[in-house]
């Protein structure tokens, strides 16, 4: 979306550092900044699968690698289950381990993706977030990562190019943490941030490699002196407390992410906490929403913000682990939350809706929007029907948005 | 003897030095997978690194918190261990080469069963064998899947029976015929393909030492012994095995740079009948003696086609 662009330009502008350099702005794509992303971080070992909207970003790494820019190695597996799983064996081998997918892609690899977090290998994972089939569809919406959902990966969603860089240079950080150690998947939404450009400001190579800083992996199993069991079978008497320690590892993420926000803010002028809060003040009417559409709700809230409508966007780039408290708070003095989801669960809630109406209940009235299944547009016009719904009667049902609107029916 | 043929007794010796592999695991009595494990591991010079697929071994060794692996060990899942181990072995060249890997290289190890190898796991193997990873992947061969119960799979014989194959008045075990995996694996040339058997030791050490030394993939298929599935007495594992080799149902032989190879001969062919008899999977076969004379005749042709290849490689080499 043209706004998008448009928006993320401004908003990298208006936070132009105060401390912190900016080395270059330069025109990428979503897909080209995360693969400049990985190059500055120049992992180890990058086990690879190509499918659209990812494609881009793992042939943007081959030519770095191909170019000399970078010094670790592609693995060119067979399929994303062998590129997860080569991913688990490289990261617990003591090894810093990156790979990108999509769609049925991601699916392919959710049943090792579950393992990685199990066995706490933090690889990190761009993702070109894409319509699962069927029907088969190769443009933007969340159904591929709500599926990996509950895998015990830490979730991020970038609103643009610019934030899908930030992202991916941030992710290792959090999940290499000794306190975290859980694999990370860093979601940019497929065609509309993935193959579009923008200005994007990249930090200096070896800034960022201080960020990042080096790999350690304790336990690693290429200590060969130091011979551990990884994957052991876990029956009843364990099963429970390996998940639940597991499980809390990813909670941790939450102070980890805001540790890492800050250091990143003091560093690029550039803030990629938790939640976005965007004219919260004295806001009653609220979206909810991840990714590129946050970018069009900015746009739409100024509008009405500027014909003196009370509304305002919460925008989550960090959707696992769900900053509940956070989210509480800041919408504590809102009148009327409008959830907007990319995915749905049939048969129940959509999942954005129903992790905030739980985070909720009780402090206000939520209402589900589903909109931009399958790459259908997003745009102003879907955001005004959402916020002319808010508030109004109504709620007991998912709303679609643009529903109707493909030109085909 | 081969000049690089292994002695019992230093297998004997390192594993009294330094066992790789411990007792107080909880597979079966009888088993043949341990024999598998304890060969290849005391055969290997290098320190070993191992993945190991789902299965009875994975199963019945490291039951959390006890593990009977005194070798780095890594499991992940069934289907996948050729690219978990893919990715073990490339993590292990880009430390080394950037500097922050240091000491005696090690041999990356893979052992999977004939479901995790024949089956679930063709594809990641094939897609590890094709890029060239150094590793020696051992398949224990117990044609079934039995961790999960005895259920078919494409290594258990035509006629075997398995719980998902039984055997009733309109069916006589499984109908189709094994996989010839060894073939398919060689059809990636890859330096160093084998098949072994729990049932001649020697040969299967010196086959694991020759597949560590490979410069490339290396794939070991040897047939263990599952008493449970097969429904053999406990004593009789290597027995049954040594019949399946003697009636050249399963040729120890290996495929070096492309060239086939008998390592052993058996003096006088039993027939099949005798490695069949004895297992109470095969019972009903004693009332079809027509499939009992497939399996001899298949047997025969096989056997026939290795040997003309053996002799059509000893011919190039000349
Ligand atoms: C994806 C998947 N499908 C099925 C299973 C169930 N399963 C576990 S082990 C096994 C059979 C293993 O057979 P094999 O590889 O021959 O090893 P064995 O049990 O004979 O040692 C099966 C079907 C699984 N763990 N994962
Ligand atoms: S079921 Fe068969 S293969 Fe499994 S442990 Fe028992 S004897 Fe070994
Ligand atoms: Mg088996």
């Amino acid at each position: 979306m043209a706004s998008d662009g448009a928006r993320s330009a401004a908003v990298a502008g208006a936070d132009a550092p105060a401390e912190g350099r900016v080395a270059a702005r330069r025109l990428l794509t979503g897909a080209q900044a995360a693969a400049e992303a990985m190059r500055q971080i120049d992992p180890d070992v990058v086990p690879v699968y190509p499918i659209t909207p990812q494609t881009p970003i793992i042939e943007a790494f081959a030519r770095h690698l191909a170019e000399g820019r970078v010094h670790g190695e592609m693995v060119h597996v067979e399929s994303e289950h062998s590129a997860m799983s080569a991913a688990v064996g490289s990261a617990l081998a003591g090894a810093r381990t990156m790979t990108a997918t999509a769609s049925q892609g991601l699916a392919y690899m959710v049943e090792v993706l579950y393992l990685a977090a199990s066995l706490r290998a933090p690889i990190v994972v761009a993702v070109g977030n894409r319509a699962l089939s069927g029907p088969i569809n190769i443009h933007g919406d969340h159904s591929d990562a709500m599926l990996a959902r509950d895998s015990g990966a830490v979730q991020l969603f970038a609103e643009n190019a610019q934030e899908a860089y930030d992202l991916m240079l941030c992710a290792p950080r959090l999940c290499e943490h000794p306190e975290v150690r859980l694999p990370a998947l860093v979601g940019q939404d497929g065609f509309t941030i993935s193959h579009s450009a923008e200005p994007v400001a990249l930090l200096e190579d070896a800034e960022a490699q201080a960020f990042v800083g080096p790999y350690r992996e304790e336990d690693a199993l290429l200590d060969v002196d130091r011979p551990l069991t990884h994957g052991a079978f876990a029956m009843p008497d364990a099963y429970f407390e390996i998940k639940v320690e597991q499980a809390k590892a990813l909670e941790r993420a939450e102070g980890v992410w805001a540790e890492t926000a800050a250091a990143y803010r003091r560093l690029s002028g550039r803030d990629v906490a938790a939640v976005e809060a965007y004219r919260l003040e004295g806001a009653g009417r609220v979206l909810v929403a991840m990714g590129s559409a946050a970018g069009t709700a900015k746009d739409v809230v100024d509008e009405l913000r500027a014909r003196g409508e009370d509304v305002g966007l919460l925008k989550i780039r960090l959707f696992r682990p769900f900053p509940r408290a956070r989210i509480a708070a800041l919408l504590s003095g809102a009148t009327a939350v409008g959830v907007l989801d990319r995915a749905l669960s049939p048969g129940g809630w959509p999942p954005l809706y129903a992790e905030v109406a739980a985070t909720l209940a009780g402090q206000v009235r939520v209402q589900s929007f589903v909109a931009g299944l399958g790459g259908r547009d997003v745009g102003p016009e879907e955001i005004h029907a959402l916020f002319a719904a808010l508030g109004g009667a109504g709620g007991q049902e998912s709303v679609y948005l643009g529903l109707g609107r493909g030109g085909w029916r | 003897m081969n000049a690089d043929a292994v002695r019992l007794r230093d297998l004997a010796r390192r594993e009294e030095a330094a066992p790789r592999f411990l007792g107080g695991h909880a597979l079966c009595a009888g088993c043949g997978i341990p024999v598998v494990v304890r060969t290849v591991l005391n055969a290997i010079e290098t320190p070993v690194v191992v993945v190991n697929a789902t299965g009875c071994l994975e199963v019945a060794t490291t039951r959390y918190p006890g593990t009977a692996w005194n070798v780095p060990w890594l499991h992940v899942a069934f289907e996948n261990a050729a690219a978990v181990a893919s990715g073990v072995e490339t993590a292990e060249r880009v430390l080394r080469r950037r500097g922050r890997l240091a000491g005696e290289r090690p041999t990356v190890v893979v052992f999977a069963g004939d479901g995790g190898t024949y089956d679930i796991g063709l594809q990641a193997l094939s897609g590890a064998l094709e890029r060239g990873h150094r590793l020696v992947y051992v398949c224990y061969d117990n044609e079934a899947y039995m961790n999960t119960g005895i259920q078919r799979s494409s290594a258990t014989p035509a006629g075997a029976r398995t719980t998902t194959t039984p055997v009733g008045p309109d069916a006589l075990g499984k109908a189709q015929r094994r996989k010839d995996l060894t073939a398919i694996v060689a059809a990636h040339r890859i330096p160093y393909v084998a098949q072994a058997a729990i049932s001649h030791v020697q040969d299967l050490a010196a086959k694991a030492r020759r597949a560590a030394a490979a410069d490339g993939p290396a794939f070991l298929n040897v047939l263990s012994a599952c008493p449970l599935g097969w429904g053999t007495p406990t004593r009789d594992s290597i027995l049954s095995v040594r019949l399946a080799v003697d009636s050249r149902y399963w040729p120890l032989f290996e495929i070096v740079d492309g060239r086939y190879r008998l390592t052993y001969e058996p003096a006088r062919a039993v027939p099949v009948s005798e490695w069949v008899g004895g297992q109470e999977r095969f019972r009903h076969l004693a009332a079809h003696p027509e499939m009992l004379a497939a399996l001899q005749a298949e047997v025969d042709d096989a056997w026939r086609r290795l040997r003309d290849q053996v002799a059509r490689d000893d011919a190039r080499s000349a």
